[in-house]
């Protein structure tokens, strides 16, 4: 019994006690010492998972008694966190060392962090998906405040965790009265509790609620996205970039587990929920983005509207609206992790600078880059005929599809008013001002990964690499 | 009204009133004693409930490492209480706004609760007969719930390993003691013996 | 009568205030003599008489202490937290004494036999910390709250190990009930089917973390006089002061007495024949204060970074590792089935 429960969670098995071994190779080989070898390792590690994972054909499968459940959705969910965590902790270890952060335990609070989300991913029960909850943010905790001799990224890491903290609260309210109503914590229990009225019971209701509430503020959607500036300013880069990808498809993904394998018969009831918060997150991300003058609290409020568009397809209610939230999240990370590529060098004298301003004329200092980050900012506005559109398309198509009218055409508009701030960046890299230039030079890999996010962008228009009919399969699989 | 009725008010009108007096109180420390206190008469309650591994659970962890961690961080605060208490008052419409919207909700909730039709079938919280409740739980965080029990273990790793990273300093410049070293000195190496000749000196 | 007591409300009341009053009251005689012996033992180690004066031999000196302690003048520190000031005394006696609660004198001798004795044993224990650190804090003086930290850490540090140890006797017995531990330890061997054998590294260890749990010397570093005065005692005086030397007393007399119940078969008689019975168990209660007095009569003062660095890097991984070990021979039935002598449930 045991041993069939273990084959099924491996995948994590494999990643925790491989976290596990390190720190203990890391504690006792003269500590930092270690620091490079596992920045490569770890890396390596989970993408041979994530290859693993995506290349064994598996039916769905469930153990501990439905505590965790595996199914398409969840490896496609998984594949997605482990390799967009695998590139950026590659890319961390550069910058990491240029700063002098560069620490053993980097690479294992990423580890388990990314376990927890594997954990949330495939929750098939309250207890299970507050665990996962936990391990994944205590990690991020920790990372946010990694350079703890700064009184910024302190104060990130303790916003953070009492914001964090917060939101735990409320998201474990909210599964004490589901529990006290359902007198089940497995998401099937509550399915089948559920099942039998045509609206949902009070106590149901708000136990909902409140969840929604709490995991709203793990993919900082409005009105529970106050720390993501902050976060994202304080935070070392690389810790920011972790922040803005991995997480973020962990959190929407387990989302949608909850809604559809606990609420799948009150789509009526929660859509409504979503829909607010989609609305909210896409205008106040297209508006407040404007006046930022720094670019990682810019992308703190891109990432805050392009969780309202995830949403977007969420509220559709239908295989086809999760579909196109799987693929939102999938080309949302590949643009971020190309974005913060190019942030973690922008340098002037071995100084990291994060202001927009310094951005002036790049294109005349390093054209290829420039080209490269202006297509992707174009994606990220969801500028035809680029990848980031035809997410967008998906989405509110969707929307639309399930009758959101009013909401589509929000999105339009709020699609509209946020192209502003990513034209700008490009108007400044080619036609603004000539200034001292940013001198940063880029490592073969923060390249690579600027250069393939970008083509990516380009190609994905002709073909997506299956991304979309393996995401069709996931969305089937998680409606089942 | 038998012992034990006598017993489930004493313990509950303790907590109540302790967790009021950890709020109201104006010495810190006195707050930390009440919150002891607090736990101890939960402890109590839990005790009655037929729980009494929780219980002790409850009284070893959290009265006897916890609330004493809390105690040492308190006594030794330098921070003014009286201040801070000043900052209450302006915060205190806004804390009751909240406060009677929580309770709002409760009582809405609570007037118009009710159960789904399988809930006790559902319920997994129920004691087999004939085992202590020890037993019972171990049964159960070794079989069925291993899995969040070890991931709570995971969690607890992160905590600490959060913890050393954010907290540990290598700092050189300071003496460090070396017991091993301080053992394996013996007089031998360590102490010449000279015979030093009457008015001579060495 | 039998009627009353065991089946109204007021008789249980009755019996179990009664029980416990004959424990307090014999432990509490009991102690005055055997303060007396730990300050002969004391003596003689240093070849002095000790106490001789007060009656045949000395041996109402502490009957005198007491009137002494009761009679003298209360001085209460200026500046000092009075409730709290005084509250610490009588915690640092009532916790010490309601362990008592749970130790099996003999068969069925126990006033409460709860089925996690163990667990309440370490519960009541890890709440004497707040009777030192209350009165340390409360005093409102620098000595006594130095020396309560210091305390208040060590005892925390080395209950830690004392948990772990008494785990591995749990595994063998398969249960916490301090009475089921002495009977699963009867055997045909008398002597040597006690734990004492298969959990003979863990006795030694016991033995010192009792030692330092109890702030008796070579750890009695709270006190420390050549550097703290008194430790958190400092500002006590008169009955106070008794209240917190009864109850550090009490706590040693206790740690004999579950050394005696966890590894040295409790009521058993060593000799397979003999009857089992309460003076077995006084006799080796008597036997470990006897040790207890012997070591503070013997030893040199530890250092505190050395008490540190003993619990936590020596006595934390070596009882840790050891209770993996007890698992695995409890589990495989290894060493003819010495570790598992499940007697409930298995």
């Amino acid at each position: 019994m045991i041993g069939t429960d273990l084959t099924v969670i491996l995948p994590e098995l494999v990643l925790a006690l491989y976290a596990m071994a390190a720190l203990l190779w890391g504690a006792f080989r003269g500590k930092d010492a270690e620091a490079p070898l596992l920045f490569w390792l770890t890396p390596l590690v989970m993408a041979g998972l994530g290859l693993w994972i995506a290349l064994e054909p598996q039916a769905t499968a469930s153990a501990f008694h439905g505590g965790f459940v595996s199914d398409t959705f969840a490896r496609f969910s998984k594949v997605v966190v482990l390799f967009s965590a695998a590139v950026v902790l590659l890319m961390s270890a550069d910058y990491l060392k240029r700063n002098k952060l560069l620490q053993f335990e980097f690479p294992i609070l990423i580890a388990l962090s990314v376990t927890g989300m594997m954990m949330m991913i495939s929750a098939g029960d309250l207890m299970s998906l507050y665990m996962g909850l936990e391990l994944q943010s205590l990690a991020l905790y920790v990372i946010a405040a990694f350079r703890r001799d700064s009184a910024r990224s302190t104060e990130a890491g303790l916003k953070y965790f009492v914001l964090g903290a917060l939101s735990s609260g409320i998201l474990l309210y909210g599964a004490s009265l589901i529990y006290g109503y359902a007198g089940t914590t497995s998401f099937a229990g509550i399915l089948a509790a559920a099942k039998g009225e045509a609206h949902l019971s009070l106590g149901l209701l708000i136990g909902l609620v409140f969840m929604i509430v709490g995991m709203a503020f793990k993919v900082s959607s409005v009105p529970f996205h106050m720390w993501t500036p902050d976060v994202y300013e304080g935070s070392p880069t690389p810790v920011t970039a972790f922040f803005a990808t991995a997480p973020k498809v962990a959190a929407m993904a387990m989302i949608a587990r909850l809604l559809f394998d606990a609420f799948g018969t009150a789509t009526g009831d929660w859509t409504q929920i979503i829909a607010l918060l989609s609305f909210l997150s896409m205008v106040l991300g297209a508006f407040a983005g404007i006046g930022q003058k720094d670019i990682k609290r810019l992308m703190a409020y891109s990432s805050i509207g392009h969780m309202g568009y995830a949403f977007l397809g969420l509220t559709a209610g239908t295989a086809a609206g999760v579909q196109a939230t799987l693929i939102y999240m999938v080309v949302y990370v590949t643009m971020n992790v190309g974005v913060f590529a190019f942030i973690l060098n922008m340098e002037r004298d071995g100084q990291p600078v994060t202001e927009i301003s310094a951005l002036n004329m790049y294109s005349e200092v390093e054209p290829l880059r420039a080209a490269a980050l202006m297509v992707l900012m174009f994606s990220l506005a969801g500028v035809p005929p680029l990848v980031g559109f035809f997410a967008k398309l998906f989405v509110i198509q969707a929307a639309l599809n399930a009758g959101w009218v009013w909401l589509s055409v929000a999105a339009m508009l709020a699609s509209v008013v946020a192209a502003y701030y990513y034209l700008r960046i490009i108007y400044l890299m080619y036609f603004g001002e000539k200034q001292a230039p940013l001198d940063g030079s880029m490592p073969a890999i923060h390249w690579a990964a600027l250069m393939v996010a970008a083509f990516f962008m380009l190609a994905g228009v002709v073909s997506m690499f299956g991304v979309d009919t393996w995401a069709g399969a996931a969305a089937a699989s998680l409606l089942n | 009204m038998g012992i034990t009725a006598v017993a489930f008010y004493l313990f509950a009108l303790v907590s109540v009133v302790s967790g009021l007096m950890v709020v109201i109180s104006r010495n810190p420390v006195h707050s930390v004693l009440w919150l002891v206190l607090a736990f101890f008469s939960s402890a109590g309650l839990f005790v009655l409930l037929g729980a009494e591994f929780v219980a002790m659970l409850l009284v070893i962890v959290y009265m006897g490492a916890v609330a004493v961690l809390f105690l040492f961080v308190v006594m030794m605060l330098d921070v003014d209480f009286a201040e801070l208490r000043g900052q209450l008052a302006q915060y205190l419409p806004l804390g009751l706004l909240i406060g009677v919207i929580l309770l709002m909700e409760l009582g809405l909730v609570f007037s118009q609760w009710s159960f789904a039709p399988g809930h006790v079938a559902a319920r997994a919280a129920v004691t087999p007969e004939g085992v202590t409740n020890t037993a019972a739980l171990g049964q159960l965080i070794y079989t069925r719930y291993i899995y969040l029990f070890q991931a709570s273990g995971l969690i607890l790793l992160v905590a600490m390993i959060g913890a050393i990273v954010l907290t540990m300093r290598h700092r050189t410049n300071i003496k460090r003691q070396d017991i091993l070293e301080q053992i394996y000195r013996d007089p031998a190496a360590s102490m010449d013996l000279k015979d030093v000749k009457p008015g001579q000196g060495l | 009568m039998v009627d009353f007591f065991y089946n109204t409300n007021l008789g249980i009341f009755l019996l179990v205030t009664l029980e416990a009053l004959l424990v307090i009251v014999l432990l509490l005689v009991a102690l005055a003599f055997l303060m007396y012996a730990d300050r002969k033992i004391w003596a003689a180690v240093q070849m002095r008489k000790g106490p001789n004066i007060v009656g045949v031999f000395g041996l109402l000196q502490s009957f005198a202490d007491f009137i002494k302690y009761i009679v003298k003048e209360i001085v209460v520190p200026a500046g000092a937290d009075k409730p709290v000031y005084f509250l610490a005394p009588m915690i640092s006696l009532v916790f010490p004494l309601i362990v008592w609660a749970v130790i099996p004198f003999a068969d069925g001798w126990v006033v409460s036999d709860m089925n996690v004795g163990i667990l309440y044993v370490l519960a009541a224990s890890s709440l004497v910390v707040y009777g030192v650190i209350m009165g340390g804090w409360a005093s409102n003086s620098k000595y006594p709250f130095l020396g309560a930290l210091r305390s208040a850490a060590q005892m925390i540090s080395y209950e830690v190990s004392i948990g772990f140890i008494i785990i591995g006797v749990i595994l063998s017995t398969g249960s916490l009930n301090l009475s089921d531990i002495v009977r699963a330890q009867d055997g045909n061997y008398g002597f040597f089917s006690w734990y004492w054998l298969p959990q003979l590294p863990m006795v030694v260890l016991f033995f010192v973390s009792a030692l330092a749990e109890t702030n008796r010397p070579p750890f009695d570093l709270p006190e420390a006089e050549s550097e703290l005065v008194a430790g958190y005692q400092v500002e006590y005086s008169s009955t106070p002061f008794l209240l917190f030397m009864i109850g550090e007393l009490t706590e040693v007399v206790f740690m004999c007495a579950m050394i005696s119940v966890l590894f040295f078969g409790g009521w058993l008689s060593p000799i397979p024949g003999l009857p089992d019975g309460i003076l077995w168990m006084v006799g080796k209660m008597a036997f470990f204060f006897f040790l207890f007095a012997l070591v503070k009569a013997i030893t040199p003062r530890y250092r505190y970074d050395q008490l540190m660095r003993l619990g936590w890097k020596v006595f934390l991984p070596m009882s840790l590792g050891w209770v993996v070990l007890v698992a695995f021979f409890a589990q495989y039935h290894l060493f003819g089935g010495a570790y598992a002598r499940w007697v409930v449930g298995g």
